[in-house]
């Protein structure tokens, strides 16, 4: 979550106090990130810097001057904001998800039954889910921004759960009936390297 | 008390070499007021525990116990009255009869039982009614949206003394937005008291429900804890 455009994304409505922004931050956030005003105050001064924002008054300290100072977003902080929007998260590289590696080295430990550990995860997500549902069902219905970030979590979290179904259903299934084949035969190793570098799977 | 209950139920099909076991000693209770999600791959046994639970079908062995009365010693026309009155069902592709409008849909397991069609209606409508679908009571299913459909199929399943609603996917066909809908229609019978099982393999249709039971090749093998309040999460600052 990006501190410095969630503020100038506040700032582009007017200009507003560094406490104000604080509170709006977490307003608009459905209250899930909170933001010690401390933080607030640091990401305004270096977006002064910057010359994202300017400050009322005298303009020497203008980020330090307290909870009475207002901030303005300039036509630079306009233009980061707009760019910033539209440019899309780096999501091409796989993560080094620690879930996904529990599950490698689980077929690796001898005497490990590996649809337990992933039983063991599924049920954990689940239950999280249950919490999100909850907050949903009772707080997220009259609230836009809390309702967003509600899915959002949902979403993620399902996505993971769909991941232990697959893994194991192609877990029993390779169970069933192990391949009589081995290594890569599809003419594009070098890909299949590149990925498995990325992920961090050694052979 | 439990609405549901089910003890050591098992269900094998076919027979010697060839015998397939659906269902391996399912025990399960399900309270009034209480949502319980029974998730599982397909083929893990969740729709042979739904037609059990819902006397459609027989165990090969073990008890199933709807509204305190033993299925196993009723005749064929006691359970079926007890079908009839106290159980609703949802199913995925929403089993609504295309030549019945919403309203003749709803009222028709009242009027199997019985009740008289004049007040047989008038519970249809309300159900509809509470459901925001007062004003398509007249419409044919093939008029109505998907949403719709399973909003009418939910009227049915809940209407007149239903104590017991089973649902099989009831959201599987539906948008994200429909199928929290549905989810949230369910999630208010059973605060008006019913008792609900949802089988799916969908975690987020499960995370509705109070208790959620994982099924694999017909036995239970997990079940989650009583949900946390959602203070637990809102406090740590989820997403940081």
């Amino acid at each position: 979550m990006s501190v410095r455009h969630a503020l100038l994304a506040l700032l582009s409505e007017g200009p507003k106090y560094g406490l104000q922004l604080r509170e709006e931050f977490e307003e608009r956030t459905g209250e899930v990130w909170p933001l010690n005003v401390g933080q607030v105050y640091t990401t305004l001064q270096r977006l002064e810097r910057d010359g994202l924002v300017a400050s009322d008054g005298d303009g020497q300290d203008g980020a330090q001057n307290g909870p009475q100072k207002g901030f303005r977003i300039t036509a630079a902080g306009a233009e980061e904001l707009a760019g910033w929007l539209r440019t899309p998260p780096d999501m091409a590289s796989p993560p080094r998800d620690e879930l996904v590696m529990k599950v490698l080295v689980a077929l690796r430990v001898p005497g490990t039954n590996v649809q337990d550990v992933i039983q063991v995860h599924r049920r954990y997500l689940v239950e999280l889910m249950q919490q999100w549902t909850r907050i949903k069902e009772n707080e997220a219905e009259d609230d836009m921004s809390l309702a967003l970030v509600v899915d959002a979590e949902l979403f993620r979290l399902d996505s993971v759960i769909r991941w232990l179904d697959a893994a194991d259903g192609r877990i029993k299934r390779a169970a069933a009936d192990p391949p009589t084949t081995t290594g890569t035969t599809t003419g594009k190793p070098n890909a299949a390297i590149g990925v498995r570098r990325r992920v961090g799977v050694r052979k | 008390m439990s609405v549901l209950e089910m003890r050591r139920v098992s269900r094998a099909y076919g027979q010697g070499a060839a015998e397939v076991h659906a269902l391996k000693e399912v025990s399960l209770k399900v309270d009034a007021g209480s949502m319980v999600a029974v998730m599982g791959p397909s083929g893990s046994g969740k729709s042979t525990l739904l037609t059990i639970a819902g006397s459609l079908e027989e165990p090969s062995s073990g008890e199933v116990l709807v509204c305190g009365e033993e299925l196993s010693k009723l005749s064929g026309n006691a359970r079926a009255r007890l079908r009839r009155r106290s159980i609703g069902y949802v199913f995925q592709d929403f089993n609504l009869l295309p030549g019945l409008t919403a309203a003749e849909n709803v009222a028709l397991p009242l009027e199997l039982d019985g009740v008289p069609a004049r007040k047989a209606r008038k519970a249809a409508v309300a159900s509809l009614d509470e459901l925001g679908l007062s004003d398509r009571a007249e419409h044919f299913p093939d008029q109505l949206s998907g949403g719709e459909r399973q909003r009418a199929s939910i009227a049915r399943a809940v209407v007149g003394e239903h104590q017991l609603l089973l649902a099989d996917e009831p959201s599987g066909a539906l948008d994200s937005v429909n199928g929290e809908a549905v989810m949230r229609l369910i999630r208010a019978a059973c605060k008006r008291g019913l008792a609900a099982v949802v089988v799916t393999h969908d975690a987020q249709l499960a995370s509705w429900a109070d208790r959620v039971m994982f099924l694999r090749d017909g036995r239970v093998t997990d079940q989650t804890a009583p949900p946390a309040g959602p203070e637990s999460l809102l406090a740590r600052g989820a997403g940081q």
